[in-house]
């Protein structure tokens, strides 16, 4: 990005059913490697490939990877006044729809749709009814990400930094969200600066990116321990 | 049409078009109208078409528009179509009092079916001017005098129609009031249609004005509008602009707003090659309201430029304006917001703000806020900005499986809907959604809803 190079060794491998955790300290490359994921023009891949439902992602448009399950809990979820929450839902389900070769849902369907799947989060329903995000609370706006997970149903989630700025009732619901979207055929990587959300959301493995590299891979417990001892050892590991 | 003329030789002419001319011009109308003629063409000798650069034309060039060869009309023609057979209004099912005016000329034959309420006086101008000749002179001519503009004392020099409109005190008008501005021809001309409009003390009415061309003959219409609104009344003026790419569009709009007065304006420009607005609101007494929105869509060559100047006059005013562009292709527009609040004006609350969006690196905005605040107990903010498409957003849109395109597309919508959702006739709100959404994916035709598919 900006001729910096961000990541630089990353080999991950997610399989259905699994929840993957990925721990590191600030500029890490944590949601820079979440952004190239999901396809964001800011960053240039100049090295490497990542391969989903035996495609090549890196080549293919956001809204495409999108459409194939690929789906990013944003950290900053963005506000978009004039776009209501109902229409954009209703065009980004349909645009999926339409990719898998389906007709477009009748509205009667998508509105029971929605109220199922608000249950999900327990989202408001005035926040349905206001544009994308705007003035939505922090917590809110964190709810609203995995509503539309919930809504778009996708095969693999990138949940970045979901829990920075949520209080700990926020986080339990958006965790509990993600547990009950949780089956065999789904997989997720949690992005976290912190092992608090990891007691919500278990992972089956923890990798450690510092510097653009994942440096260390492990279950669950490696999460303790960072939690524990903190990133500084891992800092003194890499220099030595 | 290829001649290159400068200002100066253009204004020549038009002056000896109007000696030559004289005695049609004032033929078969009342002194009332004739009065100002001769005084308005010595101030259009004295101020000229201003040249591009010069303080309110700073990006405009209005010889685009004036330097060009037209054809006069100082006669009523006898028309021999119903001007309602050739046309239907781009924006349907909207129930409305609809009025058809063809080159600037009111024909009764073309307004038989208005079926407006017996109160409401809709008429040729011309007729105005004998049949409500104390209404008439109290009003006509105030407001552009008090602001002489180029472009209006060419037109009260030469204005031969347009349309009145009077509600009465008390009265509120239950439908909104639908204006059709037609233009059609086979030979290029310039209209200078006059209109006045006066809203009784505590009325209520809605205004549509739609203007079109029918022909694809250059046209220039250059109208003047004074609405003057008195105490407590609520007025509300939607003017969508859409006529082709070769005709020029000057239209000026004055308001004069009495106490307790509330005022909404919103122009829309769609087509047009070029298209210079100016809008004047003088809030003249206490407790009056002006909101002044404005919003184009425009691309190709399109050139579109909106002046506005607020006076507030007196304490405990308000005004709020929007303006917004999203310009496409190679083309420019400009906004000048000027705002003038008085010595004594205090308690004004002056809001002002204007955005755009140029989607291409060659489609080029100019925005210049003028605020002049003589007052020191007022509330004023202005904002100014020119961007492009928010890419976070679009990314956040794509990101959730929808196309560019359509993402780009919610996000211009959204964009518009800003200045749409101030419309206070809820129908015209969604009509105006369409037309928009339409405009923005090419679909909208000028000529659309016209059945003489003259291309």
């Amino acid at each position: 990005m900006d001729g910096k190079e961000i990541l630089k060794g990353i080999n991950l491998e997610v399989k259905p059913g699994e929840v993957h955790a990925i721990m590191g300290p600030n500029g890490s490359g944590k949601s820079t490697l979440s952004a190239v994921l999901a396809g964001n023009g800011r960053f240039t891949v100049t090295d490497g490939e990542a391969t989903f439902n035996g495609k090549n992602l890196l080549e293919m448009a956001p809204e495409d990877r999108a459409r194939e399950g690929l789906f990013l809990s944003f950290q900053y979820p963005v506000e978009i006044p004039g776009v209501s929450m109902v229409n954009f839902m209703k065009t980004a389900v349909n645009e999926h729809r339409k990719y898998q070769g389906l007709e477009p849902m009748s509205a009667g369907d998508f509105l029971k749709m929605l109220r199922d799947k608000k249950q999900v989060v327990e989202i408001d329903d005035r926040l349905t009814s206001r544009s994308v995000n705007e003035g939505f609370s922090g917590g809110e706006k964190k709810k609203n990400e995995i509503f539309q997970m919930a809504m778009l149903e996708p095969k693999l989630s990138i949940l970045d930094e979901t829990d920075s700025g949520l209080d700990i009732d926020a986080l339990r619901i958006v965790a509990n969200g993600v547990n009950k979207l949780k089956n065999a055929n789904n997989a997720t990587i949690v992005i976290t600066h912190y092992q608090r959300l990891l007691d919500y959301i278990v992972p089956d493995v923890v990798h450690i990116l510092y510097n653009g590299l994942i440096v260390k891979t492990g279950g669950k417990e490696l999460a303790l321990e960072l939690e524990a001892k903190g990133y500084d050892w891992i800092k003194e590991a890499v220099k030595v | 049409m290829s001649e290159s003329i400068d200002s100066n030789t253009m204004k020549y002419k038009l002056i000896n078009l109007y000696q030559q001319n004289r005695a049609s011009i004032l033929e078969g109308l009342p002194e009332n109208m004739n009065r100002y003629r001769d005084a308005a063409i010595r101030d259009f000798d004295r101020m000229g078409i201003p040249e591009k650069g010069e303080e309110k034309y700073k990006y405009t060039d209005l010889m685009w528009a004036f330097g060009k060869t037209y054809g006069y009309a100082f006669k009523a023609h006898t028309i021999n179509v119903d001007s309602s057979t050739l046309f239907q209004c781009a924006v349907p099912d909207l129930d409305t009092h609809t009025l058809i005016l063809e080159n600037g000329w009111f024909y009764e034959r073309n307004n038989e079916h208005a079926a407006l309420p017996k109160e409401i006086v809709a008429c040729s101008i011309r007729e105005a001017s004998v049949t409500h000749a104390e209404l008439f002179a109290k009003h006509y001519n105030q407001q552009a005098q008090e602001h002489p503009e180029s472009v209006s004392v060419f037109n009260t020099a030469f204005a031969q129609d347009g349309m009145f409109l009077y509600i009465p005190d008390g009265f509120v008008m239950g439908k909104p009031i639908q204006i059709i501005n037609l233009l059609r021809g086979n030979n290029p001309l310039l209209v200078n249609q006059r209109n006045l409009i006066v809203a009784g003390k505590n009325s209520q009415a809605k205004v549509i004005v739609c203007d079109h061309t029918l022909s694809h003959q250059n046209f220039l219409s250059n109208t003047v509008t004074e609405v003057f609104v008195d105490e407590q009344a609520v007025f509300d003026y939607y003017n969508i602009q859409n006529q082709h790419n070769q005709s020029s569009q000057v239209a000026s709009l004055y308001i004069y707003q009495k106490k307790g007065s509330n005022t909404l304006t919103n122009t829309l420009t769609l087509h047009g090659g070029f298209v210079r607005n100016n809008v004047f609101v003088k809030l003249a007494e206490e407790h009056a309201e002006a909101h002044v929105y404005g919003l184009s869509l425009i691309d190709g060559k399109q050139h579109v430029d909106n002046y506005t100047f607020i006076d507030h006059a007196v304490p405990n005013c308000l005004s709020n304006e929007m303006y917004k562009n999203i310009l496409d292709d190679d083309a420019t527009g400009a906004f000048n917001g000027r705002i003038l609040v008085r010595k004594d004006a205090q308690k004004t609350r002056a809001y002002q703000s204007n955005k755009n969006i140029c989607l291409t690196p060659t489609a080029r905005f100019f925005t210049k806020p003028q605020l002049e605040i003589y007052a020191d107990d007022v509330k004023c903010s202005h904002g100014a900005t020119v961007g492009q498409i928010n890419e976070e957003a679009q990314f956040y849109l794509q990101s959730r499986g929808i196309g560019g395109r359509e993402a780009r597309m919610m996000l211009m919508y959204a964009f518009a809907y800003e200045v749409i959702r101030n419309i206070r006739v809820p129908v015209l709100v969604e009509r105006y959604g369409e037309l928009v959404e339409r405009r923005l994916r090419g679909e909208l035709s000028r000529c659309e809803g016209c059945f003489v598919h003259c291309n």
